[in-house]
This record gives structure tokens, sequence and C-alpha cells, in this order.
């Protein structure tokens, strides 16, 4: 008897159900040869088996394309192949119907192919340089800011090998409180207190140091909400919190859309009939996550608009996380307000336990290597659980020291700022400047590192689908790689997200050029 | 002066928030509270509490400190920080690790397993510490409500990092004292009917070698036993090694990987190690920990999801260099080892002296003692009493059998690598003192 092969859903081929139910395929079929009622069954079985076989195939192509002679993929252009011997074909390219398996979460997570990381990886692998790859993909998609590295690099090269007496250890080797040193939750409380305007004070007991602001929001995540919650997030939002919120913390995030008509700006009646229609769902909202600066569009939220969010939490009795990573990168007139400078002047009436801060080093210090994320919370029980649970992402402690280090020497960070606020505007202000020359709008931003650029006009159909096509015409012909707005979860179609901040003034032209090479091509089409 | 009264949180946390999973009221745990409000100092607390609960290797600190002293390039930036070098250290946050660093790190473990084993850089996944690296592959291999097989007695902190943000559950597979606390095949198969009774599945086994708290290496025999059981079962292997590098005699340690390398990686796609510098080299503070996986799926997946515990680029820039360097790993290598067999002779010694013995060890920064002959009744709670006369009388932090999960009552961990020799002969003085007055005591008793 012929078994029939199961669709990959069923894992086991020993199983003893798959030839009964091979019997219960097999016995209509022959009904239907002996002319016996079945007609249907007859025709319907064979198209079934048939469409699960292509299933079937189709999957296991699939699985072997994204396992091309087991190497895994690499967005680093040095990335040797794995070497092959003949064990190879014992590793693990085997679909699942044999092989040893992982949990779900594992599947999600190697599924994952949003054309965020898609493009990280292929802008990786073909990167641009000036001399001696300048048909390289040019990345602009990584919120990195290069400008004012030279600073950086002048101090790390005086400094940064702990001056003449060397880098000790000593004092470092061993363990230390997972949640930071002292000395450094106190450089950075004085640290954020200048970047936060200067008018707010940080309290080093209210402070989790984590290695950088991912971990710090996934913390969060698990201390704030259970499994199958949700927060509230205003969209276009940072793909990054895909990952951190709804990987592990298994937390959905429910959008809650911004229009360009409003300039992309929150507004209280989405998060109103957001919150009210999740709760139709069943669905228990624990908190509301916004960043500000906001990324990707890079405009601020209003003193107002920060009152609103913590009477709505408070009327809700949810959460309130306020991302601040970009609160030292901003270039506009508009000034930044955090959430923690309302507190600190309306204590009185305010409940601030139910209000957390994200911070972190990779934007404002362009220290992204270094991983060093900060969780600021008034909540005891917060602050308690994330000490906790720190330890699985603890600041290196050598980097704790150099850190400390760079941040206690206040003229440095003095000079940093202002060079890099100026660098920032000018590179800002050029770069929109010459998009408009080229027909290419980009909504009114103060802070962050990119442009939010409306290229609907561009694109055709107007839905994703042609968004997506645009964005590959960006990465093939262009060769540059940037975020498109539906990996930002952006409701209106054609918006990308560019960062400007890895590209140099003199630059401009070149990138520029490439965006119009694609312009060109789109309205000739059309 | 009214006192203030906080006005109740109203704001509810999450289950994760409120519940205890984290372990962290475990004696294991509640030890180190004596040992930091009391902290023993040479000269400025001779009476104080001895930490012996902290599995921390300082015996070879001298080493590494002159290492970074002769070789400052080490740490700087590479000629001149305006070329790319620093450039695309400090931005650096590719979640695959610097390959340099990966490229030193399996250089590295290679010699701690006197080249038996090959390890390709590629499939290194960088976590900020072991810790990290076991939670991730728990989070890989495992559904929430799936289960672990571990072998007991086990090291404390897996209850958290096994379980608490996972939702994995851990099925004890029993060991005990009349094979040495070796894993035998009925142990295995007891273990994952156990799992089967409560409707449990199992994901896999995890092993610690040399292990914790045994402070002893699996046999190659035992090695290839349990191979042989998870490929029956169709379940992973993680083979925890970082107390690799701190067995006392280098042939005496056999890793999964030379197993698995001698037939040729056949079924290794469901093999992991976690590997770490922070005992082998004495560097906690950096947080630097590794999988090794021979299954791509795994090793793309940990990769992505290590976003979340990278090691700084910093640090990795300065590992690498320092672990590239041959001649310097070799010298560590095997200095380390030879100072770890010296400080676990003298307390070996120094407890069969006062009739104390304890499992045969051959590696670790531990000893497994068995006091159970001076227990007064052979219990839990019994052992938890002499537990409680060794922190408050003898003001020693040791780690009871019990918080390690161990079936049999009286048995110990003693940490002997994080302090001075003085300190250690101070410690085994007061066990001297200790074990002498019980037994007198006995003695008295029994007289009457």
């Amino acid at each position: 008897m012929t078994r029939t092969r199961e669709p990959e859903s069923k894992s086991k081929t020993s199983s003893p159900s798959s030839s009964s139910t091979g019997m219960k395929l097999i016995v209509p079929l022959q009904g239907v040869v002996q002319g016996r009622g079945g007609i249907l069954l007859g025709s319907l079985i064979p198209c079934a088996l048939f469409y699960f076989f292509q299933l079937y195939l189709k999957k296991r192509r699939r699985s072997n394309d994204k396992h091309p002679s087991s190497n895994p993929p690499s967005p680093s252009s040095s990335f040797p192949e794995l070497p092959r011997t003949p064990s190879r074909s014992n590793l693990s390219s085997r679909g699942s119907l044999t092989g040893v398996r992982l949990s779900r979460l594992a599947t999600t997570i190697s599924d994952d192919d949003s054309a965020y990381y898609v493009g990280l990886n292929r802008a990786s692998r073909d990167p641009y340089h000036k001399l001696t790859n300048p048909d390289g993909i040019i990345q602009l998609g990584l919120s990195d800011n290069t400008l004012s590295l030279d600073l950086i690099g002048d101090w790390m090269r005086k400094w940064g090998s702990g001056g003449d007496d060397g880098l000790s250890i000593n004092g470092i080797a061993t363990y230390q409180a997972f949640d930071g040193v002292d000395e450094l939750k106190l450089a950075l409380s004085d640290f954020m207190h200048q970047v936060m305007g200067g008018s707010v004070h940080f309290d080093t007991s209210n402070m989790v140091l984590t290695a950088g602001a991912t971990p710090a929001i996934e913390i969060l995540s698990f201390c704030l909400a259970d499994h199958g919650n949700a927060f509230l997030v205003p969209t276009p939002y940072y793909p990054g919190f895909d990952r951190d919120v709804k990987w592990r913390p298994g937390v959905d995030l429910i959008p809650v859309h911004c229009r360009s008509a409003d300039n992309f700006n929150l507004s209280m009646t989405a998060l109103e009939q957001a919150y009210s229609q999740a709760r139709k769902r069943g669905v228990k909202v624990r908190g509301i996550l916004v960043s500000n600066p906001s990324n990707p569009v890079g405009n601020m939220l209003t003193q107002d608009m920060l009152y609103n969010l913590i009477d709505f939490a408070e009327d809700k009795n949810i959460h309130l996380i306020v991302d601040e990573v970009f609160a030292g990168s901003t270039y506009g007139s508009e000034k930044f307000v955090s959430v923690a400078e309302i507190l600190e002047s309306d204590s009185e009436y305010i409940d601030n336990r139910r209000i957390h801060i994200i911070y972190g080093l990779s934007k404002d210090l362009a220290l992204a290597g270094f991983r060093v994320g900060v969780i600021y919370s008034f909540n005891k029980n917060v602050l308690a659980t994330a000490r906790k649970l720190c330890r699985f992402s603890s600041i290196s402690a050598p980097t704790q020291r150099l850190v400390t280090s760079m941040l206690s020497d206040k003229k440095f960070i003095q000079d940093y700022f202002e060079t890099n606020r100026n660098r920032m505007r000018q590179v800002h202000h050029e770069f929109v400047d010459a998009l408009s020359k080229i027909g290419i709008k980009c909504a009114k931003s103060s802070g962050g590192m990119f442009c939010w650029a409306d290229m609907s006009g561009l694109i055709k159909p107007y839905s994703e689908k042609g968004e997506l096509e645009l964005w590959e015409k960006f990465m093939s012909i262009a060769k540059i790689n940037i975020t498109p707005g539906s990996a930002c979860h952006c409701i209106e179609p054609g918006w990308f997200r560019i960062c400007f901040t890895t590209m140099s003034l003199e630059e401009i032209p070149l990138v520029i050029e490439r965006i119009r090479r694609v312009v060109e091509v789109c309205k000739s089409s059309s | 002066m009214g006192i203030e009264i906080e006005k109740p949180c109203v704001v509810e946390l999450s289950n994760i928030a409120v519940s205890n999973t984290h372990g962290e009221d475990s004696p294991y745990f509640a030890g180190w509270k004596a040992y930091d409000e009391n902290p023993y100092d040479e000269l400025t607390n001779p009476s104080g509490v001895i930490q012996m609960g902290l599995a921390e290797n300082q015996v070879s600190f001298d080493l590494l400190e002159r290492y970074l002293e002769e070789h400052s390039e080490a740490t700087t930036w590479g000629k001149g920080v305006r070329n790319s070098s620093f450039r695309d250290n400090a931005l650096f946050q590719d979640y695959h690790g610097l390959h340099s660093f990966r490229a030193a790190m399996a250089s590295f473990m290679e010699q701690i397993r006197g080249e038996r084993a090959k390890f390709e850089p590629d499939r290194l996944v960088i976590t900020a510490g072991a810790t990290a690296a076991n939670e991730l592959l728990t989070f890989i291999l495992a559904n929430p409500g799936d289960a672990l097989l571990v072998p007991t007695p086990y090291y404390p902190g897996f209850d958290r990092d096994l379980r608490w943000r996972t939702g994995v559950k851990i099925v004890p597979i029993h060991c005990d004292s009349s094979n040495n606390f070796q894993i035998t095949p009925e142990a295995l198969e007891g273990a994952y009917k156990e799992a089967e009774s409560m409707n449990t599945k199992v994901r896999g086994v995890l092993i610690t070698n040399p292990s914790n708290p045994l402070g002893a290496t699996i046999e190659r025999s035992v090695l290839e036993q349990i191979l042989e059981f998870v490929t029956r079962k169709n379940i992973h292997l993680v083979s925890d090694e970082i107390y690799s590098g701190s067995v006392f005699s280098p042939s005496e340690f056999v890793s999964v990987a030379e197993i698995l390398e001698a037939r040729n990686y056949k079924d290794a796609e469901r093999v992991h190690i976690v590997y770490s510098l922070s005992k082998d080299l004495g560097l906690p503070g950096f947080r630097v920990g590794t999988i090794y996986s021979y299954n791509d799926k795994v090793v793309t997946t940990a990769r992505r999801m290590s976003s979340f515990t990278l090691i700084s680029s910093q640090t990795q820039h300065l590992l690498a260099s320092m672990l590239s360097d041959k001649d310097f790993t070799e010298l560590y290598i095997r200095t380390n080892r030879e100072r770890l067999r010296k400080r676990y002779e003298m307390i070996i010694e120094g407890l069969r002296s006062n009739g104390i013995e304890c499992l045969k060890g051959n590696g670790g920064l531990f000893c497994w003692m068995n006091m159970s002959p001076l227990l007064e009744k052979a219990t839990k709670e019994g052992e938890l009493k002499l537990w409680n006369a060794i922190i408050h009388q003898v003001k020693l932090n040791i780690s009871p059998g019990s918080s390690c999960h161990c079936s049999e009552p009286g048995w110990f961990r003693v940490c002997f690598a994080n302090m001075s020799e003085n300190t250690l002969q101070v410690a085994l003085e007061r066990i001297r003192n200790f074990v002498d007055k019980i037994r007198t005591h006995t003695l008295t008793a029994g007289s009457n």
C-alpha cells in the first residue's frame, strides 16, 4: 500500500495515524474506481493530495533555499563559507520531517524576512566604499551616526586605553552588579541631565543599566505585561519594536495609525479608538509605547501631548513607556521635552510609577558597539524585577569603566554635542533640500537621524506591493538601502525612512544622483 | 511627625515580575546575604564570613594583568584611530560579533581540548555571559511548558536561567553517590518517563561538563550513552562546558565535540555547546559567553536573538587580541590548571584530615563535600540545620546540596578559587574547630 506523504505539519513519519489516514484516502478512491458513490470524493481527494504534495515540495524547496549548503546567511561581506566536509550532509539542512525540532519561537524568528532585515543583509554583503567598491550598496537603513565619530575617535586615542597607566583590569574582572556599576550610573545620570535640556534630575537608584536599549525594551516588556497582552504603539514605528516586544515577551503591538495630514502626529482620538477596539476584542492592553523623538518620522511630542498621554495612561490604569534614545540628536528649532521633565515639575499630581523611560548611548553618542542602555523607572517593583532580569544583558565591565571616563569628560561631551548638532543640522538641511529639488518631500522633523520621505507619487499601484517594488528598485537600481514604510507599519503606502547621519556633506550629491535614477525610471514607466 | 504611608501602586505588573521562579529566595542566595552583611577580610575583618559559595577564579589573575601590561596594543584601537578599525569597532553592533573575536574564541576552545576538536568561528554565537547563552538556547529549543532534563545535583542558577522567562520546566535526572553521581541510562529513561507522566514534552538534555557542583568530568562512555539517548528520543543535547579549561589534567576532559568529530558529525545537529570566559579566564565582569551549535537553524536563530545580549565591541576587540596570542593562552591554560589542582589538593587534604570526605573531583572551582556523617537527621531539614550552623557559627558561606536539588542530604559545594591560600587555610582551620566541637559534643552526649 502506498503511503501518502503528509504535509509538513506532521513531523513524525512513523506515527501510526498516517497509515490509517492513508487507508481513509485510498478507500474512497477504490469506491470511485468501482463506480460506487464518491465521485466527489474521488475528484476532491486526488486534487487535495496534489495540492498538499505541491505545498510540501514548495516548503521543502524554501527550506533548502534558506539553508544553501548549510550556510547561515550573513551580513558581513567577508563572511567565509562554512567548510564543506563529507559530514555536511548530516547537518541540519534536512527538512523538519526527520530532523530534531526547534521551538515555535525559533521558527518565527528564523522565518522573519521583513524588509528591514533583508535590506540590512543585502547592503552589508555589497557595501559601498568610496575607493574599493564605489558601486556598492549605500547603507541608509541603519540609524547610526558617523558624522562626529572623528571626535570620539580622537578621545579614544588619547584616553581610551587608560591613558599613561594603560588599561587595568583591577576591580573589573570579577562579578559586578548586574544592573551597572555606580560610577557609570552617576555619569549617565549627569549625561542624561545635560541631554534632556538641563532641567531634570535623574536619580541613580531609579536606573537599571542594560547591554543596549534593545534589551531594555525587552526587559520592560517582561515586567509590565504578560504573554498575550498588548501595548498600543503609534505608527509608523521602529521595526525593532516588533522584535523587542513580541518575540520573547510575547506582548502584541496594537498600531495606532497616524496620518500624513497630521504630519504623523498622534491623535488622542485614534488612541482612544484603538484602545476600545482592543478591549472589545478581549485584548488586555497594558501600556502605551512611544518614541520621542520619534523613529522613523523624527517629530517630537509636545508638552501638551505628553500630558495627554499621561492622563490617558492614568485613566486606563496602564503603563507609559517613552523611548527617548534620540533625545540628544535633535537639530530643529523645537526644544526636546522629556517625560521626566513633566514628572519632575508635576510630581504631586501624577503617579509616576506607571511611567518608564528607555535611554542609551547608541544614538546620541554613536557608541552602538559598546552596548549601553538604561531603564529609568520610578516603580520600585519594576526596578527590582528589572535588576534581576538584566543579568542576561549586562554591560561588559571594561566598557563601563571606559564610558564612565568618557562621560565624565564634561568638556569633551559639550564639544561633541555642539559639533554634532551643527553637523546634523547641516546635513539634514542640505539633504532634505536636495530631495525636494528632485520632487521628494519629507515630513517635518526636528530630531532623530532620518528623513521620512514621501515617495507615494512614485509607486504603482498605491499599495504595499507597489511600495515594496519601489524598495526593490532602490536596492537594485539605485543601490541604496532605505527602509520602506510598511516595515514600520505605516498605514499610508509610499513613505520611506532614509538615514542621513552616515552621509557626509560631500556624499549627498552622490546619494541624490542615485535616488534620481530611480525617480527617472518610475516617471518613465508611468 | 507621621510616617509617610506610600499609596498602593494601582498599575499592575506582569506575572513574571511577581513570580518567584527566579529562585532567588533559595538558600543558595540567602547565604550570600550573611556574607554581604559581614564579609571576611584578612586584615580588617578576620572574623567575618568567608565566601565559599561563589565560583569565581582568582588564582590566575596575575597572568592576565601581566599580559595586558606587556601588550598595550591589545587595548588600543590599532595604529591611529582615524583608520576604519576604530570606526567599525565603535559602531559595530552586528550580532555576528567581530570575526577576529570569534576566531580567537574558537581557537581557545580548541586549545583547551588539546586540539582534539575543531570549532568553526562562524558557528559561534556571542552572548553576554553563559547565563544568557543557556537561556537563549532554551528559548530556541523548547516551547513554554516543555521540559529539559538536567542531571542532579545541578547549578542552582539553572532554575532561573532555564525556566523563568522561558516558561520551560526542568525535570531532574536523578544521580546519587552510589556511583559517584554519574548519569546512567536508567536515570535518563526514568526522567523521560517522569516527564511523560506529567504530559510534558521533553525537548532536550542539558549537562554541565565538568559538572557544577560535582567538580568532576563526565566519562566518555557516559557521554556516548547520553548521545545515544538523545538521538533515540530525537531531542537536543546542550553541553555546558564553561569549566572545561579548569580541569586539572587535560587528558581527563572529553568534550562532546570530540566524540562528534570522531564520528564525522553524525547526528550532530542536535548538539549545542555553551562556553564562557567567566570561569576559566576569571573574567565574569566582562560578560563573555558563546553558543556553539552544529545546527544551522539554531545558529541563525540564536544570532538574531543575541541582539538582546551582545558583547561590547571594545571587549571583543581586547579579547580577540589576547586569545589569539597562542603563547599566552598556552601558558595561561597550563598554569591555571596547575594552580587549581594545587588548591584542590590543599582543600581535600585539609578536609580529609578532619575526617571529611569529598567526591573525587578533577576540575572546576569547587569540591563536593560529604558532611552527611555530621547530620543530626539525614533529611533536607537536617542539612539546612547544619548549613545554618556553618554560616552563622563557622562563618563560611557554602552551598547546601538541597539548593542544587541533590537527592541525598548532607552534601555541600565548597568553592576554593576565589580567595588567597591564607584565607583557605583560615577556612580549613574553622572547619577543624567546628568538626572537633561536634565530635566532642557527640562523645559527651553519648557518654551520659
